[in-house]
Formats: C-alpha cells, structure tokens, sequence
C-alpha cells in the first residue's frame, strides 16, 4: 500500500480539478463540497492507512522497484516516477537527479494524518460557513488545490519537490486570503502576505541551491546521511541551516517577516483556521524538523532559531493583550505559539515541536472555526467589544472555545498542557533565559485567551440582543468544533512526560518519531547523544517544579483576565490609562508595519517612482531621441530622393524632351519638305561622289 | 539617231524633271504636285526612250511602258486620296495636310 502513498497527494489534486473546472456551472452547490471533503476524506483514510503500514512489518517493500527502506528499518522511501533524469550541474562536476519520491517515516505520517484530518474538518465547516457567500464553488477548488500543495510539502522525498509545496501553498495562502477580492483591503492583505513570503522563499531557496553545490543532491534523507556520517560539516551546514530557517520565518510569521499573519485574517474564518493556524505556518517547523541532523550539527543556526522563536513567542504574545478583533487575537497567538514551536526546535527538542505543532493544529482550528463560528451568529461582527453573553445563544460553540482556550493556556489535562511542557522543560535544559522567555509568554497566552472567552461569551451583552438575533451554527458547523474539542483535549495523551508516568514511559509520540531525528548514521555519529544530552542531568523533581511554575503562571493569567473582565470591567481602562505610553505602544502593535511601511515600503515606492521617472525621461527621452533623429534623417534622404536622384533622372528626361524642340522640327508632316531634304540630300551625295571619286 | 541630238533629247528630260521636282516642291495644290509627279515620270520616260535609240535596245521603251502603266494607277491612287482629303477639308493645300506629322 505505501507504493501508493502518493494518491494521497493525487485526491486533493483531482478533487481540486472537478471543482475548479466544473463547479461552476456543471456541478450542483452541494455536490462541490461533498467532492471537496470526500477528496480530503479519502486523503485521510490513506494517511492513517499508511501509519498502520508503517508500524507494522515494512521489511516486506524491500527490494520492490522504486521503493527504498532505510536500514533503521523505520523510514520507506517510494519513487513515484523520475521527475528531472540525471543531469550535469556545476559545468559538469556534479549530476544532479530529483526523482518525485515521498518519503514516509514516523514524522511525515503523523504530519499527513494531522493535517488531513483537520484539514477535513475544516472543509465540512466550511459547506456551513460558505453556503452564502459567493465564489462557492471556487473556493473548495483552491483549499483542495492546498490540501494537495500542502501534503506534497509533508511527503516530500526531496527538497525539489518540498519547495513546490512550498511555493504551493504559499499561492494557495495568496488566493485564499485574497478570496473576497472585490474589498480592495482583503486584496492588499492577499498581497501583503505573498511578497513577505517571497522575501523567506528567497532565502530558502538560495539554501537549496547551496545544498546542491554542497551536496550534490537534494534528497532529503541523503543529505541528512551525509551531514550524520560526517562526510561534510562545517561553515556550509551552519548556512544552509540559516538560509533555511529563512525560509521557514517567512513561512511560519516569525520576527521579523511576522507582519503577513495578522492581515491574512482577511480571508474567510476557515482559511485562517486550516492555512493560517494548523497547516501552513507550521510548514516551517515541520521543514526544520525535517532537517533536524542538519541543524544539530550547525548550533549556531539552531541558536539563531531558538532565539527567533523564543523572542517572537513572547513578542506576539504582547501584542495579543490588546487585541479587540476576535480574529487578531488569534492571528497573535498564532504567531506566539509558532514561535514556542520553533524555540522546541531550536534546543533540540524536535520531538516537542512537531508534538506542539500537533496539539496546536487541533485547538487553534477549533478556536478558529469557533470565532467563525462567532462571526456567522454576529453577522460579520469581529469586534470583541460588541460582543459579550454569547453563551446563552451558542451553548455548542462556547463550549468547544472554552476547551480550545484551555488548551492553550497549558491547563493540566488538555493538549497544549503537555507539548508547551515538553518545550518548556527542554528549554529550561539548555538555557535558562530562553525559558524565562517561554514562561512569561505562557502567561500572557492565558491571559489573552481567556480575555477572549470573557469579552466574548460572558458578562452582559454589549449589542442590542433583540435587534441583533444571535443564533447558534448549523450542525455542518457544530460539529466539527465538537470533535476538534474532543482531540484538542485527548491528543496530548499520546505524549505523556516520563515524571508523570512513574515507572512506565508512555511518551508514545516522542519514541515513535525519535527514528526521524536521529537517522542511524548520525545515532553512530555526535547527533544521537547530543540531542538527549543533559536531559538525564535533570532530575525529575525539578521537572515537576517547572510544570508547578508554569502551570501557576497560567492560572495566574487566568485569574488577572477574570479580574479584569469579569469582576472590575473599569479596570482595564484604569490599567491603560496609568501605563498609558506603554499601552500606546503595544495596541499600535509596536508600530512595526509603520516602521516596515517607512523603512522599506515608501522607500522602494520612491525607488520605483525615481526608476519610472528615469523611464519616463531618460529612456523614453532616448528612444524618442533616436526617433525623431532617424525621422530628420529620412527627410534628409527624402530630399536627397527627391531633388538629387530625381533630379538626375529628371534632367535626362527633360534634355530628351528638350532635344525633341530640335528634332521635332523636322517632323513637319509636309510631304514637300522632306522631298526637300531627300532632293538636298541627293546633291551632296552626288557631290561628294562627284568630288572625291 | 546620233549622239548630239540625243544631248538635246536628255537636255530637255532633265529641264522637264527639274520643273518637275521644283512643281513638287514648291507648289502647294496637291493636284499640281500629282501633275508635276507626271511631269517627272515623263521626263525619265524621255530619257528611257532616247538611250533605247542610242544603246539599239528595246529594253528602254519596255520600261517606259510598265511605267506609264505605274504613273497611271498611281495617280488613280493619289487622286482618290486628295479626293478624300478634299470631303474632309474642302482643300487641297498640302500645308493644311500634315497627317503624317502624328
């Protein structure tokens, strides 16, 4: 069956054809989304068909055409056709051959469940939350045409292929955000998002060029075999890793290519849930943790990516505090929890990343869809301010965003609880300030949710409630939050930490994909120890500690978000007014987009407007130059035409016609005169014979 | 016939034919001019005749006949033309007539 693993990326694909084709007219509203989900369900099926296969025997594909195990045993490549034959790069020194192969191992199986699964999710709330917009059927074209982009991404064999993901769904992000075209600011933020993320595409690319002058190839598992038997090292690694991770800031929103994230909120609630929260941003992470034996043996690249996630995670956070769009404050938290994936990832704890990235996936698209779901009751109200008792109205949707918002605050029990530990605890490990970074954060993550929840469904209504009839969603809607809500609480089971598990280890998630980051030649090599390196030093009561620490900092949030919006509704403005500079500050978020706007953006305008003008003048002053110099010219050559060369003609014509004065005289017509010359004629012959002879 | 009276015969042959071509020349009726073109046939005809007598051969007086009968159809010709002419123009001054300028 894994010989096939590639239709998992071929249904989004065909589903994404018919729909995009057909929808339009040929195909009946209902019918395009149950192609949509049924394309993405298929998908699914696969996936978690593929993750069976993979933990079962795989030993049986060795030897099968096109099918490569890893000697570990735990990672199956499968070749689905040569994509470019082996070519010269380099003037010859090297060949360089991408074939389109996927490679299934523990992380891109998980990944690929993950993502289809929420991604169906996220497709049967959208028949819901679509049905009465328009563009219907063009909308499931693009978010399969994603869900293909994005699965091509995970499966990715090679880099080659990773980048056409890569690109993919940054397209897919562009349509997506920019779907409701006709509002010129959702096209600007569509905009927005695709250049910043061409600035991190560039760097990416660059690192993949690189790869192919270091390396020679660009399979991923190749790569990683020679950095693991130590074959090349050194300055190279440390700048592909950068070069990379550049890659993967503008991709996941990072400092300082962060700005897009908050704007794509433009584009409908779902694509913000799949694309903005659970799939595409964590396409970077997922991207270094692929690249995990690349990036131990570069630990300055991995600094610079501990620091770049530390720092955005407490960044974002700030700026959520003060958010009043219900979307914003998500967008920010996004942001923020994308950065504690990366921090996970830049201490080594790779395992802690992709788990937060799970658990994240699972409760921001719930609290995405739950805010959609918020916005459709409100009639496209987003304004937390205007809101306020919406539990009465939507008992199913308050419920699923109260889980949601739990979960990420890191309450014991939920989801976010145990990945935010795991990086939490691995951070403490390696550095202690980058911790305290994380912890503050954490703090500031429960506060704002739970700001959120309380503006939102509690306290009294700050609408006219009668006026305004707030209802609950339909059930295509409901129900996909009730079983977001169901696995946003239970999928951090599946991780449990050693300390709270006396006895057994049960961190299923964390040995499962252990074969991943620690390809067996590096297991032979520094990798395998250095990435567990001090873990042991720790002993388990600190470990307990640090939980208790966080943990109170989250209640702590909780409490002040209570106090401040619930008991003492005054108080946030008091707060406000006493550190008013600072809440300038961070309600203007920083005035980063002004700073980006004044230091790039007007400059480049400037550019551009010095270069048309340069156009306008200096080139088109030249062509229009040369113009009018050719056009003087050829009245020149004209006259040259007309009175020289014609002239010459002219001249013989009119000499003939001038001789015919002469000649036309003897032409008299009279029979007598040229009798007359006849005569004289005879004489002088006569003469002449008479004379000389 | 002895050589000086055959001087006269050819003296007055050519003071006919000079009166002939000078007739041709110089007058302007085209009827005149067909006249003086007999004129001048005649006076060669004269001379054909008189060196007959003076060479003893016959071969002269054959070619005063064929043109004689040449002079005839001739004028026969001419005179039909300047009689054409003449319905057209009621002239027959050769000036007038410059048909062959075109």
């Amino acid at each position: 069956m894994l010989k096939f693993a590639y239709l998992i990326i071929l249904f989004p694909f065909i589903g994404f054809l018919i729909n995009g084709l057909l929808g339009r007219r040929q195909i009946p509203k209902r019918w395009v989304g149950y192609i949509a989900c049924g394309a993405v369900f298929l998908s699914f099926l696969l996936s978690v068909w593929i993750f069976v296969e993979l933990n079962g025997d795989i030993g049986k594909y060795e030897g099968m055409p096109g099918v490569r195990v890893s000697e570990g045993g735990r990672s199956v490549e499968v070749e689905a056709y040569e994509w470019v034959p082996s070519m010269k790069v380099m003037g010859g020194e090297r060949s360089l051959r991408i074939g389109m192969n996927l490679q299934i191992d523990p992380l891109s199986s998980v990944m690929v469940i993950v993502v289809s699964l929420v991604g169906f999710l996220i497709h049967v709330y959208s028949i819901g939350y679509m049905w009465e917009e328009g563009g219907y059927y063009r909308y499931f074209a693009f978010l399969n045409l994603f869900m293909g982009m994005m699965l091509t991404l995970v499966l990715a064999g090679n880099f080659a292929m990773m980048f056409i993901g890569w690109e993919g769904v940054g397209l897919c992000s562009y349509l997506l955000i920019g779907f409701f075209f006709e509002k010129e600011w959702c096209a600007d933020a569509g905009r927005k998002a695709f250049i910043v993320n061409r600035i991190g595409d560039f760097g990416f690319m660059i690192g993949l060029l690189l790869i192919v002058v270091v390396f020679g190839t660009l399979d991923i598992s190749d790569v990683m075999g020679m950095i693991g038997s130590g074959e090349a090292g050194g300055i190279e690694i440390t700048l592909i890793g950068i070069l990379l991770f550049i890659g993967a800031i503008g991709k996941s929103a990072q400092i300082p290519l962060y700005v897009w994230l908050p704007d794509a909120m433009a584009g409908p609630t779902p694509v913000s849930a799949l694309i903005h929260a659970a799939t595409m941003v964590t396409a970077g992470v997922y991207m270094v943790s692929r690249c995990a034996v690349l990036y131990v043996h570069a630990p300055a690249a991995l600094t610079i990516v501990a620091v770049i996630g530390g720092l955005t995670a407490i960044y974002a956070a700030s700026i959520g505090l003060m958010q009043n769009d219900i979307k914003k404050v998500l967008a920010y938290s996004t942001v923020s929890q994308l950065g504690y994936m990366f921090l996970g990832a830049g201490v080594a704890a790779f395992g802690a990343a992709i788990f937060h990235l799970m658990t994240h996936a699972f409760f921001k698209a719930l609290l995405f869809l739950g805010s959609g779901s918020v916005i459709h009751g409100r009639k496209g109200e987003q304004d937390i301010r205007k809101m306020g008792g919406l539990k009465r109205h939507m008992p199913v949707t308050h419920v699923t965003f109260l889980l949601g918002a739990l979960a990420i605050a890191g309450i014991p029990g939920f989801s976010g609880f145990f990945s935010k530990e795991e990086i939490l605890f691995r951070t403490y490990v390696s550095n202690k300030v980058l911790w305290l970074v994380g912890l503050a954060a954490a703090g500031m993550t429960a506060f704002y949710m739970m700001r959120l929840v309380y503006l939102t469904f509690y306290g009294k209504a700050r609408f006219d409630e009668e006026e305004q009839h707030v209802h609950e969603a339909p059930r295509v809607m409901t129900y996909p939050l009730v079983i977001l809500a169901i696995f946003s609480v239970i999928v951090g089971y599946v991780g449990i930490p050693k300390v709270l598990s006396p006895g057994k280890d049960i961190n299923y998630f964390e040995h499962y994909l252990e074969p991943s980051f620690e390809a067996h030649e590096v297991a032979a090599g520094m990798g395998g120890e250095k990435i567990h390196e001090g873990e042991d030093e720790v002993s388990a009561g600190v470990e307990l500690m640090l939980m208790v620490v966080a943990v109170i900092i989250a209640i702590v949030g909780i409490y002040i978000a209570w106090e401040m919006y619930l008991k003492r509704p005054g108080l946030p403005g008091r707060v406000a007014g006493r550190f008013m500079s600072l809440y300038r500050l961070i309600s203007n978020k920083y005035w980063v987009d002004e700073l980006y706007d004044a230091v790039i953006v007007q400059p480049y305008y400037f550019l551009c407007r010095r270069s048309f003008d340069f156009d306008t003048w200096v080139i088109d002053g030249t062509v229009n130059g040369v113009r009018h110099l050719t056009v003087g010219l050829s009245h020149l050559s004209s006259f040259n035409d007309k009175w020289v060369v014609d002239g010459m003609v002219n001249i013989l014509g009119y000499g003939i016609k001038g001789s015919s004065w002469v000649f036309r005289k003897v032409q008299t017509g009279l029979v007598q005169s040229y009798a007359t010359v006849i005569i004289l004629g005879t004489f002088i012959l006569l003469s002449i014979f008479l004379i000389f002879i | 016939m002895n050589l000086e009276i055959a001087h006269y015969y050819l003296l007055v042959s050519a003071i006919i034919f000079t009166i002939g071509v000078l007739g041709v020349l110089l007058r302007r009726s085209a009827i005149i001019i067909l006249m003086s073109i007999e004129l001048m046939l005649n006076a060669v005809n004269l001379a054909f005749v008189t060196f007959s007598r003076i060479n003893h051969s016959l071969d002269g007086q054959i070619f005063v006949f064929f043109i004689m009968t040449v002079a005839a159809a001739e004028a026969v010709v001419g005179l039909a033309i300047v009689i054409a002419i003449f319905r057209k123009k009621v002239s027959t001054d050769v000036d007038e007539i410059n048909l062959m300028k075109w």
